[in-house]
């Protein structure tokens, strides 16, 4: 019963999407106010619908109904209650369902608080999200339906693949699916300003706060992707350049572009057109992701099942709309007024310059993501394009990008004095310098990258740290003033700087991991020790113990320090009875920023075990850095301008239309 | 500036990092793309010694041998035709006798292949696609014998 009522509510919900994706466009277009309002309830119950029927897959997980098949095929009556949770997801079906629940969610966030919104306006945008999601309704109905039944319930499930129950499925696909999914708001906006031919700075206030918020669970998305990866497969890498890694990163670069022009086209009215194309390009690679991701073109931990429909469907979808909004774009934008100028040498110009390095950026990364899948389809030979590819393509095209970025906030809009903003960067420089002779000094004289890498993140840092004196005139006016000045800044500023600090940690994690880490491959017998980065760790003896759904062989670490106990490690070999399969379980022992990282490799013949004992410096500021990066831009989402929205249009030339 | 200049010099920043960007895709597409090679297509059509690559097939039953210091020998085969290989370290746990695998390295001269990384499945019901294409070209599939033909992970 319960599985048909979720079933039913989502057949509603698309009824309702049919409804929406219609009749607001319809009202627009004939100025009927209660066509154009219409939207708002559809939307509201289309996300209730969409609500109702993931509630009723969740009952069926959690009541480990296995007469349900993808209940069946990934749950197991003795899992704990967060996995089963969080297994209604850790499928395909079950993902797709998440994915249209955070799309209707942002269509009902968007009818509840766009308010101010004008009338024809938010009739377009909601069409347009409700067209997205009839698309994707009738995907999951014809072709990944969840709440499909076996004739016959079997006792006992499946299980969940082992290497998914832990709480990074908990954490990692929602957040990742919000950034996603949120872009979609961005994408319907510009799809609305090229139908009313007509854009504005006001339109860039409405956009901003949807991309920030899209960008900010998209930022800590992929960061708890990645640590989810690092402890989890037992290879302490924390990126692999993996297509499916790719496709989560592409939307991310073009977000990031997306959210700094729309700052210029917020505050100077210029960069409209490029604004348009950015929202429609951020999207698209959201939508290039899912296709990636689930019609298994690709192999990876992220395939579940590949069917070709599935794919073929999907392809359809990304078809109609990346090249429906591009055609639309090419057909419209040209109605778009050209914005204000700017000098070069201008905030506006740095702007230019972080979209221009950022997208290219991102065009290596679909490159290199998509080239082996071309070649195959044309040549049939298999390539794979790996890590030094993206490190001989991506990171060069970072490194100026960084450099430039603590220059931007300084200059001033329209017509900036670069020699002014270099003298005042002066004091992040020399503290970059010594960074760099420091970093150098300390490793002996071997290797220049580091170094350079390190002083590039001390520049950042010191840049972020640069614009808040600067504006709150520390150091020159009184404390107190520059204390009240503080307060009183935007929260935009505070924002940028310290989302550019946060990219700086980043780097700097970055850098010194791939540099510094020391690794270990070894064979102990119980009563031996390895030593690694100054840690000395005797290996005490295995345990066999059982959890929930899994044995475990344990295998017990002292953990030493110039002598000194500072700890235990037991890294751990789970295995699942239900799917006769193994997984790692890393042992990981925090120091400061830095991590010990132990796994388990086979039980050797003599008794000896193999493992992998790895030291990684500073790994934790990669992620530390993610998390600083999204709390910039919450503070940037609370500014004043952003939660009272825009202005209401009190003059009518605020709504001039294009000519 | 005109408008016109400042456009102009703006399509000019931006064709000289498109066109860096290019250059440096370019480039590396030279150096650093692997290419799979099953390994019928490497006894048809042997590649130099050294080449960098990536071999998928099965782990042939009774060709695992464990020696000292993690040192591993097996076989991958797709059933037509067989090669060595060699690796230290520590094997994915899922690398089984007769599972799909794919081992990333150089081919020696003697013919042996030395992995750097051997990647295994990652959940007992799917196999590597790039296995899967191996096994059917070389005419050793049977259809329904992995249920969903998918995922790999290193």
């Amino acid at each position: 019963m319960i599985p048909e009522l979720g079933h039913y509510a989502l057949v509603l919900a698309l009824a309702l999407g049919l409804v929406q994706a219609v009749v607001p466009i319809v009202g627009a277009h004939t100025r009927d106010g209660a066509l154009m309002r219409l939207a708002n309830s559809t939307a509201l119950m289309q996300f209730a619908f969409v609500a109702l029927s993931f509630g009723a897959l969740t009952v069926c997980y959690v009541t480990s109904d296995f007469s349900v098949a993808t209940v069946f095929e990934n749950s197991h009556s003795q899992m704990p209650l967060i996995y089963k949770i969080t297994s209604v997801w850790g499928n395909h079906e079950g993902s797709m369902l998440l994915w249209v629940l955070i799309l209707s969610l942002f269509g009902a966030l968007v009818a509840a608080f766009g308010v101010n919104l004008p009338g024809t306006l938010k009739a377009y945008v909601l069409a347009i999200q409700s067209w997205i999601a009839c698309a994707f309704y009738l995907f999951i109905l014809l072709t990944s339906n969840p709440f499909l039944r076996l004739p016959q319930a079997p006792f006992e499930g499946r299980d969940l693949n082992p290497i998914l129950q832990d709480v990074g499925l908990a954490v990692h696909p929602p957040l990742l699916y919000l950034g996603y999914v949120g872009f979609s708001i961005a994408f319907s906006f510009a799809v609305a300003a090229l139908i009313e031919g007509r854009i504005d700075a006001a339109w860039a206030r409405w956009v901003r706060p949807w991309t920030l918020a899209a960008w900010m669970c998209l930022t800590v998305g992929i960061a708890m992707g990645s640590y989810w990866a690092y402890y989890e497969l037992g290879w302490g890498g924390f990126w692999f350049w993996d297509p499916v890694e790719n496709a989560s990163l592409m939307p991310w670069l073009a977000g990031t572009a997306l959210l700094h022009s729309a700052v210029v086209m917020e505050k100077r009215n210029a960069l409209k057109v490029w604004t348009i194309l950015l929202a429609i390009l951020t999207f698209s690679l959201s939508l290039i992701g899912t296709f990636l991701v689930r019609s298994g073109v690709l192999t990876s931990v992220h395939t579940f099942a590949s069917d070709p429909t599935r794919g073929v469907f999907i392809l359809a979808i990304l078809v109609l709309f990346i090249g429906g909004s591009l055609t639309l774009f090419a057909w419209r934008a040209p109605l778009l007024k050209q914005g204000g100028l700017f000098a070069p040498v201008s905030r506006e110009g740095a702007l230019v310059l972080n979209n221009l390095f950022l997208t290219t950026a991102c065009l290596t990364v679909f490159v290199g993501t998509l080239y082996p899948l071309a070649l195959e389809a044309i040549s049939g030979a298999k390539i794979s394009v790996g890590a030094p590819f993206f490190n001989l393509t991506f990171a060069p095209l970072f490194i100026p990008l960084m450099f430039a970025m603590p220059f931007g906030p300084l200059l001033a809009w329209k017509r900036g004095d670069l020699p002014g903003v270099a003298q005042r960067l002066m004091a992040a420089f020399a503290v970059a310098v010594i960074g760099v002779a420091a970093t150098f000094a300390a490793q002996g004289g071997s290797g220049v990258l580091a170094p350079f890498g390190i002083g590039l993140a001390l520049f950042v840092m010191g840049g972020a740290l640069t614009d808040l004196a600067e504006r709150t005139g520390l150091l020159r006016v009184p404390l107190r003033t520059a204390a009240a000045r503080a307060a009183g800044l935007p929260r935009s500023a505070w924002g940028t700087a310290v989302a550019h600090f946060g990219l700086a940690l980043t780097l700097a994690g970055i850098v010194s991991v791939s540099t510094w880490a020391s690794e270990r491959i070894i064979a102990l017998k119980p009563a031996q020790s390895v030593s690694l980065a100054g840690y000395e760790l005797s290996f005490d003896g295995v345990v066999q113990r059982s959890g929930p759904n899994y044995r475990e062989l344990a295998a017990k670490f002292t953990v030493r320090s110039g002598g000194v106990v500072i700890g235990t490690m037991e890294p751990s070999k789970r295995t699942f009875a239900s799917r006769g399969m193994t997984t790692t379980e890393a042992a990981l022992m925090t120091r400061g920023f830095s991590q010990l990282y132990l796994s388990l490799g086979d039980v050797e013949k003599d008794g000896s075990v193999a493992m992998r004992l790895y030291f990684k410096p500073l790994i934790l500021l990669i992620w530390l850095g993610a998390v600083v990066m999204m709390l910039g831009g919450a503070l940037s989402l609370s500014d004043r301008r952003l939660r009272v929205g825009a202005p209401k249009p009190a003059a009518k030339s605020a709504l001039q239309p294009a000519e | 500036m005109t408008r016109k200049q400042r456009r102009l010099s703006l399509i000019g920043v931006s064709g000289l990092v498109l066109l860096a960007a290019v250059g440096l895709v370019l480039s590396a597409m030279r150096d650093s793309i692997v290419f799979f090679r099953s390994p019928t297509e490497i006894a048809q059509d042997r590649p130099a010694p050294g080449t960098r690559m990536r071999i998928g097939g099965l782990v042939k039953p009774g060709s695992l041998t464990r020696g000292d210091n993690l040192n591993i020998r097996f076989a991958v085969t797709d059933g037509k035709n067989d090669i060595a290989v060699r690796y230290q370290g520590i094997v994915p746990d899922l690398f089984r006798e007769g599972q799909g695998v794919v081992a990333e390295g150089k081919l020696e001269a003697d013919g042996g292949f030395v992995a750097d990384s051997v990647l295994a499945k990652h959940d007992e019901r799917y196999m590597p696609r790039e296995v899967v294409d191996a096994l059917k070209k070389s005419g050793h599939w049977q259809e329904g014998e992995v249920k969903n033909p998918g995922a790999a992970v290193r």
